[in-house]
Order: structure tokens, then C-alpha cells, then sequence
């Protein structure tokens, strides 16, 4: 139990990095992306080919892993960042299958279907399995620290303030004198960045990655996951990933209680749950469990008689 | 010889691709949102179809009108009760949300049907062979069904009064409601037409090869394209689309592998939104 316990605390911190990563681009930028899986894909292969084949320390295949999600993310931005954002939805959408169909039918890139195994992890052999993911849940939990600062001052200082300005109103901030193609392109650098590392840090772990493993449910569930904590801030963003992972989770043990239900059915039956979850959030326009705090601007309720023009 | 065999399975895999390309184009036309959930309405129209054709024993022409009416009739369901109230937070909200709209219709279909493929009730019959070129009986119907049904469509909308109002507000909104035309009911006829076209779709692409729950999935990459590729929101466009799309796939197959047919799909999409993101016959990149 304390095994599984520890297992399902690396996922819920795997899902925090990623709902972190999108917090930037949803949350903060109100960009859509609707191909979460194929950034982490991104940084899953990247850093398990280049420590598994060139034999890089697993730290800098993490690193590369983020790097190389974060160019992908820009290219994508770029060819759609002057139009309206359903291209981008459109396109990252597209970008994340057309990864799944490269990865599963390039068997020279990691053996296709059959996917990549042995990754490295950090001291697997010498911990042991259950002492390895102790020592993961650590690293994992670290990284997701460090993470909520990083994006935590980048929230509060200039730049994130313009992309909340950008989600509000567009014009407004273009107006004041922004490049907001720039900053758009930013934010989807800096997002798909955490992506690619939760990616990589998740190929470290479970040591094993498929096309399969990619499938468009994932982006689901950090939508979810943002959205049950609260959009547009940090600590709703962990919050929320550690809460659908918990979900997640229980509904695995709930649904074979319910009889004459098939494998395939209890599986449907879980997807609806979350989908349905979503649509419900969505609708009641709920801010989650932690609403996003925006600064107040006090406005004095009258003119002070000191400031008033005199006859 | 070959290059003209793949053009002809072209032309006959783009007609149908139109159909559900054209239901894409004329709900973002009209409600100006990319709705996701065509996929999950293609499902339901080619299982719907496959129920009629299968258990009912109906003919392929009755069944393609069940699998319309079906996804049709659902797709006004989840617009009135799931999608309407979403526009109103705006695009990106209303995306997000056809997206789980299509995974948890996907999945009562997958409750209900499980996984494995399933095929329509067909007659077996021998292609034919003209000058070389190798065509099904299939294949020939399901071009006349899609040509008759883009036509029976073009003339709705540009003769009858509905199809006017229509037009009208996917034109200028504002213009046709100060003309007293309800766009409530115009979102919901819009809804109902062009998530029957997605089913009606589904069943077509469906009778080429096997249905199983992800046939919406599979092909959506595909109809997103032809109506990117036509001008978003442009329904002549949606057709040049379908038809570029449909030929460019099968003319990949000189050079790739048929499991890198979708990934051409994307190709055109990234191909037409760096060079011409208004499309072949749109009017505005929106």
C-alpha cells in the first residue's frame, strides 16, 4: 500500500509540473492548447534517446528534454500566432497526433510501437524498487518546488502581468505599447518547457515509454486539473493536479464494485466521469477550489476637497 | 497509370471527406468556434447507421438518413444543453469544452458497443475495372450519396428562406438579428445540419473500411484540414479543401507509408497557414 501510496505521489507531482507549465499558457496567457502530449512525448524521447543511446547524464536529458518541447512550442506559435486562437487549437491538436503517428512507425527514431525501455533512473539498481521511488518521489517533489517559485515570481512580476493583460484584452495591451506576439510566443516557450520536463522526468521514472502512453486523454485531465484548483494561479494548479490524480485514482477502485460491467466498460465509464467533470466545471463558470486573487485598483470614492479646482 | 489510379481514389475519399468538412465550416461560420466534438457525432452517426443497417436490416440509403438524423439530433441536444451556454465565455472555453464533450460522447458509445471493429452489412461485389482503373461499386455510391448531399445542401442554402437567414448570420450577425431573424434558431438548425453531415460522414467513411468507436478521432486531423485548407468558415471552400486533402493523401502514398496519411493532413494545415492562412476560398484569416 505504501508502495502504490508513493507511486501515485510521483504522478500527482508529474501532473503538477505539467498543470504548472499550462497555468502559463491558459491560465495566465488564455492561449489554447489542446496538445499537451505531444510536448511531453517530446520530452519523454528526447531525454530518454539521448541518455539511453548517447549515454548523457539523466540531468542533462532532463534539461534537453525541456529544451527541445520549449522549440517545438515556438515553432507552433509562430505559424499561428497572428490568426484567431482556434488555429492554434487546430494546430497543436494536430501536432500532438501527428507526433503519436511519427513515434509509432519510425522504428529507427525508439522502435515505434514497441517503444523505448530501460531508461535510466537515478540509482535504480543500488535503491531498489521501492527505495528508487522514494528517492523519485524526492526529486519530483523538489522539481515541482522549484517550479511553483520560478513561476510563482514570474506571475508577479512585469511579464506576467502583460500576459494577463493579453487574456483580458489583447488590444489594450497593444495598445500600451506590447509586443504581444512576442509575449505570446514566450509564454508558450516557457509552458511547453515544463511539459517536455514532466515528459522526461516521467520516462525516468517508469524507465518505459510508448506511443500509447501519449494518448489526448492526458490533456484532459491537466485541463481538469486546472481547472478544479483554479485557473490562472499556481497553488490551484498543484492543487488541482494532486486532487485529479486522487480521483483518478479512487474511481480505479470504485468502478469493478459495480457488477456486470465489462473491462472496456469500466475504463468508458471512468472517461465520462472526467469528462463530465469538466463540462460541469465549465458551465458553472466555477474559479475552483482556489480562485485566482487579481490586484485590486482602489478607486477613491470621491475627490479628496484638498485636489478640487477652486473658483 | 498509377499516379492516375491514386488522383481517382482521391477525388472519390475527398467527396466524402467534404461532407463532414462542410459541417465543421458552417458551425465555425456561424457560431464562430471550432467545435471539436464533430468526432464523437461522426462515431455516433456511422454506429447509428450501423444499427439501422445491421439490426433492422434497413438498405445503406435508409441507414445513412438514420445515421443524419442521429448524430443530428444530438448534436442539437449538446449544443442547447452543453455548448450554448459555453460561447458565452468565449472561444477558447467553448473549444476545451467540445473536446470533453467528444471524449464522453465517444465513450457511451465505447460502453455500449465495446472496441472491436464492426462492419456494415454489404453485398459482396466485384470491382470494376475501366481502362485500367480499378474502382468499387462502394466506392462510386458513396461519391454519388456525398455529391448528391453537397447539392441538395448548396440549394438549401442559397434558395430556400432558411438557408438565406443562414447565411445571413454567419455574414454579419448583428445585421440579421436588427432584420429579425432569430440566430437561436438559426444556432440550433445550424447544429442539427451540420452534426448530421458529421454522422452522415461517418457512416460513409465507415463503409469503405470497419467502424470502432475511434473513427471520429481518426478522421477529424483530416476534415480539419479540408476546411482549413478551403478558407475556415468558407463551405465551397470545405469542398476545394476536402478534394485537395483527399487527392494529397492518396498522392503521398508514391512516397510515404498509408499510416502517414493523417500526418499529410497537418502537413496542409502548417503548409496553408504559413503561406495563406485565409485558405484557397476564404475571406478573412478571422
Amino acid at each position: 500500500m505504501e508502495h502504490y501510496l508513493v507511486a501515485m505521489g510521483v504522478t500527482a507531482g508529474i501532473y503538477a509540473i505539467m498543470a504548472l507549465g499550462m497555468n502559463v499558457i491558459w491560465g495566465m496567457a488564455g492561449l489554447i492548447n489542446l496538445g499537451l502530449v505531444g510536448f511531453f512525448a517530446v520530452g519523454a524521447y528526447a531525454s530518454g534517446l539521448l541518455t539511453l543511446k548517447l549515454g548523457w547524464p539523466i540531468v542533462a536529458g532532463v534539461a534537453a528534454g525541456a529544451v527541445a518541447a520549449s522549440l517545438v512550442g515556438v515553432a507552433v506559435a509562430l505559424i499561428t500566432v497572428r490568426l484567431r486562437g482556434d488555429y492554434l487549437a487546430i494546430v497543436t491538436l494536430g501536432f500532438a497526433e501527428t507526433m503519436r503517428i511519427v513515434m509509432s512507425n519510425e522504428l529507427w527514431i525508439a522502435n515505434g510501437t514497441d517503444g523505448l525501455s530501460g531508461i535510466p533512473g537515478p540509482f535504480r539498481q543500488a535503491l531498489g524498487p521501492h527505495g528508487f521511488n522514494l528517492l523519485f518521489l524526492g526529486i519530483v517533489v523538489a522539481a515541482t518546488a522549484l517550479l511553483f517559485f520560478l513561476f510563482q515570481r514570474l506571475d508577479n512580476s512585469p511579464f506576467g502581468r502583460v500576459l494577463r493583460g493579453i487574456r483580458e484584452d489583447e488590444q489594450v495591451v497593444q495598445v500600451a505599447g506590447k509586443n504581444v506576439v512576442m509575449f505570446k510566443v514566450k509564454a508558450f516557450a516557457v509552458g511547453t518547457a515544463a511539459l517536455g520536463m514532466a515528459g522526461a522526468l516521467y520516462g525516468h521514472f517508469t524507465s518505459y515509454i510508448a506511443p500509447d502512453l501519449f494518448a489526448p486523454l492526458l490533456t484532459l485531465y491537466i485541463k481538469l486539473s486546472l481547472l478544479a484548483g483554479g485557473l490562472g494561479n499556481n497553488i490551484g494548479a498543484v492543487v488541482g493536479a494532486v486532487l485529479v490524480v486522487f480521483f483518478l485514482e479512487s474511481t480505479r477502485f470504485i468502478v469493478p464494485f459495480i457488477p456486470e460491467i465489462s473491462a472496456v466498460q469500466g475504463a468508458a465509464l471512468r472517461e465520462i466521469l472526467i469528462a463530465v467533470a469538466l463540462l460541469l466545471i465549465l458551465r458553472t463558470r466555477a474559479r475552483g477550489l482556489i480562485p485566482e486573487r487579481l490586484a485590486q485598483v482602489r478607486i477613491p470614492p470621491s475627490v479628496p476637497a484638498s485636489l478640487s479646482l477652486k473658483p | 497509370m498509377e499516379v492516375a489510379q491514386l488522383v481517382l481514389n482521391g477525388v472519390m475519399a475527398g467527396t466524402v471527406l467534404a461532407v463532414p468538412a462542410i459541417g465543421l465550416t458552417a458551425i465555425f461560420a456561424v457560431l464562430r468556434f471550432t467545435n471539436f466534438a464533430l468526432a464523437s457525432h461522426m462515431t455516433i452517426g456511422a454506429f447509428a447507421g450501423f444499427v439501422a443497417n445491421t439490426t433492422f436490416g434497413l438498405p445503406i440509403v435508409p441507414s445513412l438518413a438514420t445515421a443524419f438524423l442521429v448524430s443530428g439530433f444530438f448534436g442539437w441536444m449538446s449544443d442547447e444543453f452543453v455548448l450554448r451556454r459555453l460561447r458565452a465565455s468565449g472561444f477558447v472555453t467553448t473549444a476545451i469544452g467540445s473536446i470533453a464533450l467528444t471524449i464522453a460522447l465517444e465513450n457511451f458509445v465505447r460502453f455500449g458497443f465495446g472496441n472491436q471493429m464492426r462492419g456494415y452489412d454489404l453485398p459482396l461485389r466485384r470491382d470494376w475495372v475501366i481502362q485500367g482503373l480499378r474502382v468499387s461499386p462502394q466506392q462510386v455510391e458513396n461519391l454519388a450519396i456525398a455529391v448528391v448531399v453537397v447539392a441538395l445542401l448548396f440549394a438549401f442554402l442559397a434558395l430556400t428562406r432558411t438557408g438565406k437567414a443562414m447565411r445571413a448570420v454567419a455574414d454579419n450577425p448583428m445585421l440579421a438579428s436588427i432584420k429579425g431573424i432569430n440566430s437561436d434558431t438559426v444556432a440550433r438548425l445550424v447544429s442539427f445540419i451540420a452534426m448530421g453531415l458529421a454522422g452522415l460522414g461517418g457512416m460513409l467513411t465507415g463503409l469503405d473500411t470497419t467502424i470502432d468507436p475511434l473513427v471520429g478521432f481518426r478522421t477529424i486531423l483530416s476534415v480539419f484540414a479540408a476546411a482549413v485548407v478551403g478558407g475556415l468558415g468558407s463551405i465551397p471552400g470545405a469542398v476545394v479543401g476536402a478534394l485537395v486533402v483527399g487527392i494529397g493523401e492518396e498522392l503521398s502514398l508514391l512516397f510515404l507509408t498509408p499510416a502517414y496519411r493523417t500526418a499529410v493532413g497537418f502537413l496542409a494545415i502548417l503548409l496553408v497557414l504559413t503561406l495563406r492562412p485565409r485558405g484557397i476560398l476564404g475571406q478573412r484569416a478571422y
